[in-house]
């Protein structure tokens, strides 16, 4: 169900889209070529860097990623919140240089498929990624929980009590 | 914009198309209420108000407690609300990163033409 295109968004907004009932949509436009923002997701010292935004109150410990197909990641971050530190695992599926990536995400049962398309055009990169759900259960499931991709539902609390110390 | 499953909207809209429902979600919006004064408000037996009331419970509309012998009502946080916090959040989050993820793409643009490799 590729229904859902890339349209230019004023000032580079992130967007996101429910296409299906088991389907996530997130659109962003970057500008730089795609080569370059590629790099930035397939290489992990740099993967480290944005993934997980101080803002959202997680550090990473460790970034693994075999970055091919049948390749494995592993992401630990700790979170001031818990005292375990939290691993997102998975193995990629698809990798084509410059233009798709694909990986499955399997530290939860509902078990998504995140698939992320890199277009560029005039030298702008039309960036798409896609949670699909194994069904339209999972996801509702999912969004009942509270907790957005794994991360504690705490977050807003979390974000408070930052602010107040900063 | 965000897209709800159309069980959940028909749902909510079953609860919203009464005009007595709508009525007691705005009297809610102002204070919570019993049933009594709720069915007083609108002059209704307490059967007719519990059936209003049960319909807007199940579209999660209205969240019921009862103490003692009184059950009082009060606006709930509907599905469509759930859902659409969550999706916020789930924005929220993608919009941290690739806010961070641009930091990095500006970088490595700005090694790359000083490197003199740019194919631009």
């Amino acid at each position: 169900m590729d229904t859902v295109s890339v349209e230019p968004v004023a000032a580079n907004g992130t967007r996101t889209d429910r296409p299906s009932d088991r389907e996530l949509v997130v659109t962003r436009v970057f500008d730089s070529p795609a080569r370059i923002v590629f790099e930035a997701w397939t290489r992990p010292e740099l993967l480290m860097r944005w993934w997980a935004p101080a803002s959202f109150g997680v550090k990473f410990l460790s970034c693994d990623a075999d970055v091919r197909p049948g390749g494995t990641y592993k992401f630990v971050f700790a979170h001031p919140e818990s005292g375990e530190p939290m691993a997102f695992i998975g193995r990629y599926l698809e990798v084509e240089p410059h233009s798709r990536l694909a990986w499955t995400n399997d530290e939860s049962d509902d078990g998504f498929v995140t698939t992320v398309t890199f277009e560029e055009r005039d030298g702008k990169t039309y960036l798409m990624l896609r949670d699909r759900y194994p069904s339209k259960e999972a996801l509702d499931e999912a969004l009942a929980s509270g907790s957005v991709s794994g991360y504690p539902e705490q977050f807003d609390e979390l974000e408070k009590v930052l602010k107040t110390l900063n | 914009m965000v897209q709800f499953s159309s069980a959940h909207v028909d749902t909510s809209f079953g609860a919203l198309s009464d005009a007595t429902r709508r009525g007691v979600l705005e009297r809610l919006a102002r204070e919570d209420a019993s049933i009594t004064e709720l069915a007083d408000t609108f002059h209704m037996t307490l059967t007719g108000m519990r059936k209003h009331v049960s319909v807007l419970e199940h579209a999660g509309l209205v969240v019921t407690e009862k103490v003692g012998r009184v059950r009082t009502c009060r606006l709930g946080v509907s599905r469509l609300e759930q859902e659409a916090a969550w999706i916020e959040r789930y924005r929220q989050l993608w919009a941290a990163r690739f806010d961070e993820l641009d930091k990095v793409v500006e970088e490595l643009k700005q090694k790359e033409n000083e490197d003199g490799h740019s194919e631009r």
